[in-house]
C-alpha cells in the first residue's frame, strides 16, 4: 500500500474525503497523474490541484488469474486497468465487482474508494472504478 | 583507424533454472574471460568494460568486476536498460571505442538464480517512494506480464485478434531451438494447439506467450577495427545503432500500440544505411509473443496492424524466408533477466560468424537486433553485417 511523501499527500488526503484530484499546471494548463514536482510537459513548478469528476472509460485491462501480489491474492481473477479519465489523464487502478470476462476496453467507469488498513495501525484509501450503467 | 568497431568474441553460459553457488562477480568473470579467450584477447589486452547493476551490487559495479577480473581500464561503465541493456552495451562500446575512451571494450551479462525463486528476475530492493510502488505496486500492476498484457489486449481492440499469430511466433521459434544445444526447450517441439491451450496467466497472455525465468550469463567482447582484424574470430561490424526510451510504466507510455522501436530502429537504419529487405535475420527481444509482433511492425518489417498476417506469410525458422530468433528467442532459449537479452546478441554474431551448426542462416549479410526493456520502456536498436 502507497506511503505518502509531502508532494502526494494531496492526492491521498482528496481520496479520504472519496474526492479524485490531479494536478493542473498554472503555466501551460495540462492535467497530469501521478503527482510530480515539475510539469511532464513544460517543465513548470506551478502545480496546482484540481478535482476532477471521476468518471472515464476503460482503455486498456488485464485479469490477473494469478495473484501478482500476495495481498492480492484473496481477489484472483482480478482486473488491473488503465483509465482514461474524462479530463484526460491515465491512471493505473482496478475495477471491481465485475464479470471479469464480459469487461470490454472503453466501457464507462465512474471511481470508488476503498479504504485498506497499513503494518503502522493508520489506514489509506485508494481510487478503484465501478462500471458506470 | 579506418572501419566499424565490431564484436569480435562471444561466450554464453546454457541457461538454467538453479546456477548453484555462483554469484553475480563469478559468473560475469566466468563468462567475460571466456569471450576474450574466444576472440584469442588476453584480460591484459582489455581497457574497457560494460557491465550492469547486479541485485547485490547497485553501484561502483564497473570496478568492482574490474578489480575481480584483474582489468585496467580507461572506460567503465554500468549500463541501466533492462532487458534493452546488453543491445546499449554495443553502441556504448563502439562510441567510447570511437571516441577514443577504450579501443578493446568487454560487454558483460550475468545474472544468477536459484530454483527456490518464484518469478523473473532477482528480488528488488524493498522500500521505496517512487510513483510505481506508490500508484501501482496497490493494483498488482508489478511484474511485467501484467504490462504487457494490457498492451496486447489494447492492440486487440484496435487491429483485431492475435492469438494464433502469437502461438505461431512461440512455435516457430521452439522450431528454432532444436538447433540450438544450448536452448532450454532444445528438443522440445510445440504446436500452434499447445500454445492457445496453455494456461491463461493475464488476460489475453498464456503461459506459452511468456518466457522462462532461468539464471545465466553472455558476454561478448567489441575491439576497434585493426585491432578486431587480428582477432581470432571473424569480425561482425557495428553498422548502425539506435535507442529511445519513452516511459518506466505502461500506464504513462506516449502510445500503447505504436511504440519507441519505431525512433530506436529507424536511427539503427539510417546510421547503417541499409533498408529493412536486406536484414537476413531479425533476432528480436520477445519477452512474450505479442512483443515481437510489436517489433517487427515498429522496427519495419511490415505495417502497422499487419504482424498478424506478416507472420502468417512468412516461414520464421532459420531456414525460412524471414528467419527470427534462430536461437529460439528467449521464449524457447531461456529467459536470464538482462543476459537474456544478450542471447539475441551472440546469435546475430555466430550467425555472422558461420558458426551457428545446425541453424545456419545461408548467405547472411546483415542481423538486425532489438533490445527491449521494461513494459516496451527502453528500446536499444543495432545493425551487424558482416567484414568487408
Amino acid at each position: 500500500m502507497p506511503h505518502p511523501s509531502p508532494l502526494t499527500e494531496p492526492f491521498w488526503a482528496a481520496c479520504r474525503r472519496r474526492e479524485l484530484m490531479v494536478q493542473r499546471c498554472e503555466a501551460c494548463g495540462v492535467l497530469a497523474f501521478y503527482p510530480r514536482s515539475t510539469c511532464p510537459v513544460c517543465g513548470s513548478t506551478a502545480l496546482a490541484w484540481q478535482p476532477v469528476s471521476g468518471r472515464g472509460s476503460l482503455y486498456t485491462f488485464t485479469v490477473a488469474r494469478r495473484p501478482t501480489h500476495r495481498r492480492l491474492a484473496g481477489r484472483v481473477p482480478y482486473v488491473i486497468a488503465v483509465v482514461e479519465l474524462d479530463e484526460g489523464p491515465h491512471l493505473t487502478s482496478t475495477v471491481v465487482d465485475v464479470d471479469v470476462d464480459a469487461l470490454r476496453i472503453g466501457a464507462r467507469l465512474v471511481v470508488d474508494f476503498e479504504q485498506h488498513p497499513l503494518d503502522d495501525d493508520t489506514d489509506i484509501t485508494i481510487p478503484v472504478f465501478r462500471v458506470d450503467d | 583507424m579506418t572501419g566499424r568497431p565490431a564484436v569480435v568474441g562471444v561466450a554464453e553460459l546454457a541457461p538454467v533454472r538453479d546456477t548453484g553457488d555462483a554469484t553475480e562477480l563469478s559468473l560475469s568473470a566466468t563468462i567475460g574471460t571466456a569471450a576474450l579467450a574466444d576472440a584469442g584477447f588476453a584480460p591484459g589486452d582489455v581497457d574497457g568494460l560494460l557491465t550492469h547493476p547486479m541485485d547485490t551490487l547497485a553501484r561502483l559495479v564497473p570496478s568492482t568486476l574490474a578489480e575481480y577480473m584483474g582489468l585496467g581500464l580507461s572506460y567503465g561503465d554500468s549500463v541501466d536498460l533492462g532487458g534493452a541493456s546488453a543491445v546499449g552495451m554495443l553502441w556504448r562500446a563502439a562510441a567510447a571505442i570511437e571516441a577514443g575512451m577504450c579501443s578493446v571494450c568487454l560487454c558483460v551479462t550475468a545474472v544468477p538464480r536459484s530454483s527456490g525463486q518464484t518469478g523473473g528476475g532477482p528480488t528488488r530492493r524493498a522500500v521505496d517512494r517512487s510513483p510505481y510502488r506508490e500508484f501501482e505496486v496497490p493494483y498488482g500492476n508489478i511484474g511485467a506480464t501484467e504490462g504487457y498484457a494490457m498492451i496486447a489486449m489494447r492492440y486487440q481492440h484496435e487491429y483485431g485478434d492475435t492469438a494464433v499469430a502469437r502461438a505461431r511466433i512461440a512455435v516457430a521459434q521452439r522450431e528454432n531451438a532444436a538447433g540450438h544445444p544450448k536452448a532450454f526447450f532444445s528438443g522440445k517441439p510445440l504446436t500452434v494447439e499447445d500454445v492457445m491451450a496453455s494456461e491463461l496467466i493475464a488476460d489475453p497472455l498464456r503461459k506459452l506467450d511468456s518466457v522462462m525465468p532461468t539464471g545465466g550469463a553472455a558476454a561478448v567482447v567489441v575491439a576497434r577495427a585493426d585491432i578486431a582484424r587480428a582477432a581470432r574470430q571473424a569480425a561482425v561490424p557495428i553498422l548502425g545503432a539506435g535507442e529511445a526510451i519513452t516511459h518506466k510504466t505502461i500506464t504513462y507510455a506516449p502510445s500503447m500500440t505504436d511504440t519507441a522501436i519505431r525512433a530506436s530502429a529507424d536511427r539503427a537504419f539510417a546510421a547503417a544505411g541499409i533498408g529493412r529487405g536486406q536484414v537476413g535475420l531479425a533476432s528480436l527481444y520477445d519477452c512474450y509473443t505479442s512483443t515481437v509482433l510489436l517489433t517487427l511492425e515498429d522496427a519495419g518489417f511490415c505495417p502497422k496492424g499487419g504482424a498478424a498476417a506478416f507472420v502468417d506469410a512468412h516461414d520464421l525458422t532459420w531456414r525460412g524466408d524471414f528467419p527470427l530468433n534462430t536461437h529460439g528467442g528467449q521464449l524457447s532459449f531461456g529467459q536470464a533477466d538482462v543476459a537474456g537479452g544478450m542471447s539475441h546478441v551472440t546469435e546475430a554474431v555466430l550467425q555472422l560468424q558461420r558458426r551457428a551448426e545446425g541453424r545456419q542462416v545461408r548467405d547472411l549479410e546483415f542481423v538486425f537486433v532489438n533490445g527491449n526493456g521494461g513494459i516496451m520502456s527502453e528500446q536499444a536498436s543495432v545493425v551487424l553485417g558482416v567484414a568487408r
